[in-house]
């Protein structure tokens, strides 16, 4: 690897180099003789979130035994970041491709790694035989991992953002011939690191083509330019699932949303926001857009001080769509909580499986589009008199029971709570509880409610037909 | 009625069949729970129009000390110190507030989790109100029996279950003190009266503990310890005094008097202020009525008896004025509060609190508000007291003479209307029923007279006005045109209590909502917007100062410290405000630097025409600032007299802090088609200082509407 390619400015990029030569000559060997024919690397910078296209293209060399997986490398705060690895195999040729996804999962390859990198490991469904080559197409997403730089702007700057990555791909494996390409929302891109061959074409960047890359290789690069996509973070979300077997899935959603771009600063002028709607505030947000199931019924949207009145909801068969303002435009670094719940029909969610039990089928994630949610909670409140839960998640989550109490309840309904950090959009998947419930329990709260009414009436009866009075009246 | 309905069931049912007794009190007991559920109902037309919320102002401070009671329990809120209002003195909640309302509302809520029922706090405080409205019909129901007969009580509950002046402050929301006060108050009179009729100790004993609720639960038990013995006195006085009243005052005023001491808001002031003394000295004169009884009965002898009575007249008298006058000199007695005059004199206030007399509520009624709030009970009142008066008994006494005096200060106070409301119905409801009640004795008596042709055998009162009727002919014909008369009336009262709950007062103040261009409804939910913005985006230890009326909802609802708020129990401190608000900039800074002030809120009601607003307030600031800081005065901001902010206006007025903060940067801004940039909407003219600089502070939010505007106070600059 050749390290006079770099054009380095900054004493951190310095530090980076340092370490990328030092990774680059105490390379490891990798155990299997995969290496890297081809590699693209597409990154998506339009929004808040980055998205990373990874075509990989891996051949196992003749002479080695067959390989049941390929390893991915990240860097340390890569790894901090990453909200999400997904891969799939492109199989057959051109015309009769199909994707077959893969299952990954954080290896514990940790010797191999070199200065914590951490590894991930995508697992081939079918072993890859020696001498042979496939196409393995990664998207991994990474949240917040743009750094706005001023970090403080005032209503009527936009907002500049750096993001920080390597010009080749760090891989634990030998990378013949690489080529990364990174685009942005505009135009206006304040200044970027060049390794030569770099050129830019309108909103790309395109680095490369790099050839004979030796494993862990690194050149740190750094974009600055402009975004103004709404930088929502969710900080912390709640979202309790309530079943009712009379007919209903009832969802509360308490969100705690946040400005995370460049910190406003100074001054807010109403004026200015109204008449200059375009160029004041550019990069704050006035509503969010949450996508909601179909069939929902009883959609509100309100906060700890009462309804929140600025809100559109658009129901399609396939899909509704939830418009919401907040009370007020959040500028960098403004905070805001609010509540949506609605309600939804049981028989689109509640099945049977074959062994009797129930399963209650939800999507994992948030409804917000375009939001990075910190910490996310999801309670699955099953009826009361349930047993045996059993979360199907297919991604790992922390998992616990607790006990909850609503209307009318004796001994509490069961909870499955869920919780996930650093949650996206691609987390938005269906996932399972299974249960088992006995339907006698449904009658429980009709008949409390009915013995009640009928033990009043007949205190009534009683009192009525009492004398209790201690002398005789006369 | 209900024999003809039960004809037609089949011969099973008609076994069923009731004795006119059971009939009736299935008729009465079904129609009061009807009165029960629509006195319910109808207030929550707030809900409906808008949303399950608190509404206006006070309530606010009741919701954040309710949410702290349940959270805290019992003992943290008896001993609660609250920082975040009245910077920097703070204010020692537990002690100055009567807790009723909120230890109501906590029970309620518990009672209800103990059911299982999970239903949160503040649909307990929005549902209190109704609720406490409600049992007030059954009330005035039980009350109506004790005073006439269960016809007019039922009569009564009807017409307070839907009275506007009663509804005005008991819809759903307005979760304040005289929504269970009213409750609490009618109970306390009902019990009172039922102890004087029986003489019973333990209608004595209840009523006291009735009272003891309503001394818990708003500061307008002063009326009830001041109407009562006023009433014992009137019955003292005519002749009409008896064992009965003397167990029913003394066990009424002394136990109520200890469970009064026992809320802290009012400890000892109920046996040293000016306003309780009046209880205390009816009390010993019962005494000395009693004991005069007493010699009378043991002398037996007229002359001796009259000599003895002078001399004790003359020493109880001089111990009386002297006791008194000691009292009041060492300052043992305090004097009359300021509230209490304003009541007696209705100009007191103007000439000498303006703190009291700045608030709408607090100024005299115009008779348009007597029309809108009692409609046709204006007029059935005068009759109900005719007919009280014709049938003069204990109760009908009290009943009267608590119509009068709260008529008086319904008219002194408009918010006093609330307090009259009850007696108006009670008393109307007399009217009403005994009027029905009398025309339906004529239709019937006509429709019989046929039948018992001779007249005189049957000896009932029916019959015998039946033979009157002979002589005045149409008397059949005119009493169903009264009838119908009456019936119209009361119909027409529904529907204007129905339109006035639905149109004016089921607005929560806090949303506001206007019509648009295309007649949809428009919210304005600026307020909110606001206060949501200073919760979330200022430091949790920011100091917001803003007119005190917004106190309240600054620290509920943005969780903010603030300066001053509606305890207005320092005078001092608002007239602080009032001063910064009307100085210049630089001077104000001064002030809120001392104060520590982060961010100053002002309301603003130029763009969108909400006249409620700061500017429109302004020189009641100027006043109550000028009461305490002789370096504001009023005519300063004045022209000629007259208020004003165009270019017309008095240069303070146009460079005063109030002024920069509410137009900064309007005049940039075109608030109606065809007029110039920088028209307020509400004053209608164009303002005059368009050019606002501000060095201090600096522009932290504007609402929507831009009726809610906060500025942030800079820091000092560097000392170069």
């Amino acid at each position: 690897m050749p390290p006079s390619l770099q054009t380095l400015t900054t004493p951190t990029l310095l530090l980076l180099l340092l370490t990328a030569t030092a990774v680059s000559c105490s390379a490891l060997p990798p155990e299997d003789g995969i290496r890297i024919l081809s590699a693209e690397k597409r990154i998506d910078l339009t929004g808040s979130i980055v998205k990373v296209y990874l075509t990989l293209k891996v051949e196992n060399a003749p002479a080695a035994s067959d390989a049941s997986q390929v390893l991915i490398a990240f860097t340390p705060t890569e790894a901090q970041h990453l909200a999400i690895v997904k891969a799939t195999r492109a199989e057959g040729k051109r015309k009769k491709k199909t994707y077959a996804p893969l299952s990954v999962e954080a290896s514990d390859l940790a010797t191999t790694a070199l200065n914590g990198a951490r590894l991930y490991s995508v697992l081939l469904g079918a072993p890859l035989k020696p001498g042979e080559a496939t196409t393995i197409e990664v998207l991994y997403v990474l949240t917040h991992s743009l750094e706005p730089f001023p970090a403080e702007i005032s209503q009527s700057e936009s907002q500049l953002v750096y993001f920080r990555d390597s010009a080749v791909l760090l891989s634990p494996y030998h990378v013949l011939e690489q080529v990364t390409y990174i685009k942005t929302p505009s135009n206006r891109i304040e200044s970027f690191t060049r390794v030569d061959p770099t050129s830019r074409a309108g909103t790309e960047v395109k680095y490369g083509t790099y050839k004979n890359q030796a494993p862990n290789s690194y050149l740190p690069i750094l974009v600055h330019y402009e975004n103004n996509r709404p930088f929502a973070v969710v900080e912390e979300l709640v979202r309790k699932v309530e079943i009712s077997h009379w007919g209903n899935v009832q969802i509360t959603e308490h969100y705690k949303l946040k400005h995370g771009g460049a910190r406003h600063k100074g001054v807010f002028s109403r004026l200015e926001y109204q008449s200059r709607p375009s160029i004041s505030g550019a990069s704050s947000f006035k509503n969010l857009l949450a996508r909601l199931p179909p069939r929902v019924h009883s959609v509100y949207y309100r906060d700890e001080i009462g309804n929140i009145s600025t809100s559109h909801l658009r129901i399609g068969s396939l899909k509704s769509e939830l418009e919401i303002e907040p009370r007020y435009p959040l500028f960098g670094g403004w905070h805001c909580t609010f509540t949506i719940g609605y309600g939804l029909p049981l028989e689109d969610f509640l099945f049977e499986s074959e062994d009797g039990r129930r399963y209650i089928n939800l999507t994992f994630g948030c409804p917000l589009l375009d939001t990075v949610v910190d910490d996310l909670t999801i309670k699955v409140v099953l009826p009361e008199g349930s047993k045996n839960p059993q979360p199907v998640v297919p991604f790992v989550t922390e998992k616990h029971l607790e006990t909850s109490y609503s209307y009318l309840d004796v001994v509490g309904r069961t909870t499955v709570v869920l919780k996930k950090k650093n949650v996206v959009g691609e987390h938005n998947v269906p996932f399972q509880v299974y249960y088992e419930f006995n339907p006698i329990f449904m009658l429980a709260e009709p008949l409390m409610l009915v013995s009640a009414v009928l033990l009043f009436f007949v205190a009534c009866i009683a009192y009525l037909h009492m004398d209790l009075s201690i002398g005789k009246s006369s | 009625m209900a024999t003809t309905a039960l004809d037609f069931l089949p011969a099973p049912l008609r076994s069923l069949r009731l004795k006119t007794k059971q009939q009736e009190l299935l008729l009465r007991v079904s129609t009061l729970a009807l009165i029960y559920v629509l006195a319910f109902a109808v207030r929550l037309f707030s809900v409906l129009r808008y949303e399950s919320m608190i509404h206006e102002f006070d309530p606010y401070f009741n919701y954040r000390t309710t949410l702290f009671l349940s959270e805290n329990g019992f003992s943290e809120f008896w001993n609660w110190f609250d920082s975040e209002s009245w910077y920097p003195l703070g204010r020692v909640v537990g002690g100055t507030l009567f807790p009723g309302l909120m230890v109501t509302a906590a029970l309620l809520h518990r009672l209800l989790r103990a059911l299982s029922l999970a239903v949160h706090i503040r649909e307990v405080c929005v549902l209190t109100a109704p609720f406490f409205a409600a049992n007030t019909t059954l009330v005035a129901y039980a009350f109506g029996r004790e005073i006439w007969d269960s016809g007019a009580g039922l009569v009564a509950a009807a017409l307070i279950a839907i009275v506007p002046g009663y509804i005005s402050r008991s819809v759903a929301g307005s979760y304040d003190n005289e929504g269970v006060a009213i409750f609490a108050l009618l109970l306390t009179f009902y019990l009172f009266v039922r102890a004087v009729n029986t003489g019973s100790l333990a209608w004595a004993l209840a009523s006291a503990f009735g009272y003891f609720y309503m001394v818990s639960a708003w500061g307008g038990y002063v009326f009830i310890i001041n109407l009562v013995p006023l009433y014992v006195l009137v019955l003292l006085v005519t002749g009409r005094y008896s064992q009965r009243l003397y167990v029913a005052y003394n066990c009424m005023y002394v136990l109520g008097m200890l469970l009064a001491m026992q809320i802290r808001f009012v400890g000892f002031q109920h046996v040293q202020s000016g306003e309780h003394m009046a209880a205390m000295g009816v009390f010993f004169l019962l005494q000395v009525f009693f004991f005069l009884d007493w010699v009378k009965y043991l002398l037996n002898d007229a002359r001796l008896f009259k000599s003895f009575l002078r001399i004790t007249l003359t020493c109880v008298i001089t111990v009386g004025a002297l006791a008194l006058g000691i009292g009041t000199a060492s300052g043992y007695i305090s004097p009359w509060t300021g509230r209490f005059y304003s009541l007696l004199d209705p100009t007191y206030a103007k000439d000498h609190i303006p703190i009291i007399a700045s608030v709408s509520e607090h100024q005299p009624t115009a008779w348009s508000s007597f029309m809108f709030d009692f409609h046709i009970l204006l007029f059935l009142f005068p009759a109900g007291l005719y007919f009280c008066f014709k049938r003069l008994s204990d109760a009908t006494i009290f009943i009267v003479m608590y119509g009068l005096t709260s008529m008086y200060f319904a008219g002194v106070m408009v918010r006093l209307i609330l307090v009259a409301a009850p007696a108006v119905c009670l008393i109307s409801a007399i009217a009403a029923s005994a009027t029905i009640k009398n025309l339906t004795t004529l239709i019937r008596a006509k429709s019989k007279s046929p039948q018992a042709a001779s007249g005189k055998t049957t000896g009932s009162k029916a019959a015998a006005k039946g033979a009157v009727d002979q002589s005045l002919p149409f008397q059949h014909n005119a009493a169903i045109a009264l009838l119908l008369g009456a019936f119209y009336l009361l119909s027409r009262y529904a529907i204007h209590c129905t339109w006035v709950t639905s149109e004016a007062y089921s607005s929560p103040s806090i949303v506001l909502a206007a019509r648009g261009h295309n007649g949809g409804r428009v919210i304005f939910d600026d307020y909110r917007e606001a206060y949501y913005w200073l919760r979330q985006n200022t430091p949790p230890d920011a100091k917001i100062m803003s007119w005190w009326d917004y106190g309240y909802q600054i620290t509920a609802m943005g969780n903010r410290t603030v300066i001053v708020d509606n305890n207005t129990w320092n005078n001092t401190h608002i007239a602080t405000v009032g001063r910064a608000m009307s100085s210049y900039e630089d001077e104000a800074y001064e002030i809120m630097q001392s104060l520590d002030v982060n961010y100053v809120l002002v309301v603003f009601g130029g763009v969108t025409g909400y006249s409620s607003d700061d500017i429109n307030k302004f020189l009641w600031m100027v006043r109550i600032g000028g009461g305490v800081f002789p370096v504001i005065k009023e005519p300063d901001y004045l022209v000629n007299g007259e208020y004003r902010v165009d270019k017309g206006a008095a240069p303070k007025m146009l460079n005063c802090l109030m002024y920069k903060l509410c137009y900064y940067r309007f005049g940039e801004l075109t608030t109606e088609y065809g007029k110039p940039p920088g028209y307020d909407r509400v004053r209608g003219v164009e303002i005059g200082n368009k050019d606002i600089k501000l060095e201090y502070l600096e522009e932290a939010f504007t609402t929507s509407n831009w009726i809610v505007r906060i500025y942030k106070v800079k820091p000092p600059k560097n000392r170069s």
